[in-house]
């Protein structure tokens, strides 16, 4: 078996603006002291006149993004996502949500794999956050194939979107030479019949271990990857929940408001079936090594099987 | 500034008053109060001063306006209807449900550059679209209108340190000095002064300015073309309510319509001062 290559999809969104710069003449960046995590400084070294850190002052840096998108420019605008979503919460909402203006928020350091920053730092709530704002687009991409294929798809886009990167270095699962992201389009990982995982971020990769796992339990476990949240693929979420009858959802985000919540909705409207929501409980974290922290908190394959033989009883 | 230029900068701000007190009374709320204190000045911006045309909003090389303190927006609506930017009819749905003009700026009506309002928010747009000229090369200059109660919010500073650091010269925040907030007096409430001390510390030319003299104000204005490498802050002293005399230094008027007698006599009061204008 070959290695496993793995990347934190910060590195992947860094390299992606530096490689989309000389094709997107009006793409800027902005950081918020934060440039060396974000890794937005790798985009700053080959970059220095079209990279603005604003310092240690997220809201003023959102204005400013939405500013510069008022007058032709893309910015991207950066920063852990604690404070892009959280602390930045109300200008995302009223200086570049409301005025639709074409903002690209870089928000690394999602979910509980920040590791040892603890509670602080892990943000398990933004996408909840976002999800509010109309017109925000939400994505979470899985790895690095994805991550790249995203910040490309977001600079192409126009209108504001949310994008949700990693400090954890993760396996690249997707074949860079084939695949194809669309905003707002799932993806079906692996095809099945007794149940559909539908997870988003790293938990793709788990989502799929565990249903290679459950397959020597005779259990067909379908795996959907969601890299958009919003606007959901609701055509596909639908179709999964008349097909397998029951949906396990999988994030590194609060069970609240994220993933799980969107996929519920949107199946209790067109076709009611259980959905049994893994995510961050609606609790803080605390510090320790990542990997660990993945575990305790129930974002590992192991816990998605036991949830999906849990869901399959449902049916 | 030539006796001419100036009755007719007085003529025009006389009717953006009767402007203000129109839709705030047709809208049965608003903030009169502020809307009055900058009616000069937003008639000197948009008749004297900016590079605009308003059949060409849209125009890459423009001079953009952003009011940070959107609540006034009464003022800046009926200044964009005595330039052309939609009928004057308008001012009477403000705030109306399927208006055009709702109560606070949205960048998607004729002649508006930012949705702003949310107070703190638009001098970092500001800020943006200033930096946006520089990187374009553009020589268009944004100006900001900041209330002196609004710049107690923390996003204030940090675009003011952000204006300063990238050199934007550029850049004219001007803060309304009415001296009054919703609670009461600024100083009583949260005092944000000395407020020229803390723009000056924060690396800003600053230049005050008689907000209801024309004079000052193209004084004032001139003043701003000569300074670079740094953003000027404009503190414009000010008379909350001013031109109708009941309103006059009234905290009550900030967020208060006129009823119909009140609408009745400020638009008599009003009509009398355009009329000694014209006369």
């Amino acid at each position: 078996m070959a290695d496993v290559i793995k990347k934190a999809t910060r590195e992947s969104y860094g390299e992606s603006l530096k490689e989309l710069a000389e094709e997107y003449k009006d793409l800027v960046v902005l950081d918020a002291d934060l440039a060396a995590a974000t890794k937005t400084g790798i985009f700053k070294k080959a970059y220095p006149d079209r990279f603005f850190d604003c310092g240690i002052a997220e809201a003023n840096m959102m204005g400013v993004a939405a500013g510069l998108a008022a007058c032709g420019k893309i910015p991207f605008a950066s920063t852990f996502a604690m404070f892009a979503a959280g602390r930045a919460y109300e200008i995302v909402r009223n200086s570049i949500g409301y005025p639709h203006l074409n903002v690209k928020i870089g928000a690394t350091h999602a979910g509980i794999s920040v590791g040892e920053d603890g509670a602080t730092h892990q943000c398990n709530e933004d996408i909840a956050l976002m999800r509010t704002i109309p017109g925000m687009t939400i994505i979470n991409p899985c790895d690095d194939v994805e991550a790249r294929a995203a910040v490309r798809a977001a600079v192409e886009f126009n209108g504001p979107v949310y994008m949700r990167f990693g400090r954890l270095a993760v396996p690249v699962i997707n074949d860079k030479e084939t695949y194809k992201f669309e905003i707002g389009k799932g993806v079906v990982m692996k095809d099945g019949t007794d149940v559909t995982i539908v997870a988003t971020g790293l938990m793709v990769n788990e989502a799929l271990e565990s249903a290679k796992s459950l397959e020597s339990e005779g259990i067909s476990a379908r795996v959907v990857n969601i890299h958009t949240i919003k606007p959901l693929d609701k055509e596909l979420i639908c179709k999964c929940a008349k097909e397998t009858g029951v949906i396990v959802t999988a994030e590194e985000h609060s069970i609240i408001g994220g993933l799980g919540s969107a996929v519920a909705e949107a199946v209790t409207e067109c076709c009611p079936v259980p959905v049994i929501r893994i995510g961050v409980n609606d609790e803080y974290g605390y510090s320790g090594p990542a990997v660990e922290l993945l575990k305790k908190f129930g974002l590992s394959a192991e816990n998605i099987s036991e949830k999906v033989r849990e869901a399959v009883k449902l049916k | 500034m030539e006796d001419s230029v100036k009755k007719n900068l007085q003529k025009i701000s006389c009717k953006v008053r009767m402007g203000v007190i129109e839709g705030t009374y047709n809208a049965k709320s608003g903030h009169p109060g502020g809307s009055l204190s900058i009616s000069d000045l937003v008639t000197y911006l948009y008749f004297n001063k900016m590079n605009v045309n308003p059949d060409d909003p849209e125009n890459p090389d423009r001079d953009r306006f952003v009011l940070s303190k959107g609540h006034t927006a009464p003022a800046l609506y009926a200044v964009l209807a005595q330039k052309g930017y939609f009928a004057e009819d308008e001012l009477k749905s403000l705030r109306h449900i399927g208006a055009m003009l709702q109560g606070h700026p949205c960048i998607h009506t004729p002649g508006i550059d930012m949705s702003s309002g949310s107070l703190g928010q638009g001098i970092s747009s500001a800020c943006g679209m200033a930096l946006a000229g520089k990187l374009d090369n553009k020589d268009y200059k944004v100006y900001t209108v900041l209330g002196d109660g609004e710049i107690e919010e923390g996003q204030v500073w940090e675009a003011a340190m952000f204006a300063s650091h990238y050199k934007l010269d550029n850049l004219v925040a001007i803060v309304d000095n009415n001296g009054l907030q919703i609670d009461g007096a600024i100083t009583e409430v949260c005092s944000p002064e000395p407020i020229t001390d803390k723009f000056e510390s924060f690396g800003w030319h600053v230049i005050t300015m008689d907000a209801h003299n024309f004079d000052s104000i193209d004084k004032a204005f001139a003043e701003t073309e000569t300074v670079t490498g740094k953003p000027v802050a404009i503190i414009q002293k000010s008379v909350k309510g001013k031109g109708v005399s009941f309103m006059e230094n009234q905290v009550g008027w900030h967020g208060t319509a006129p009823n119909k007698e009140q609408y009745e006599q400020a638009m008599t009061e009003l009509s009398a001062q355009l009329k000694e204008l014209e006369g």
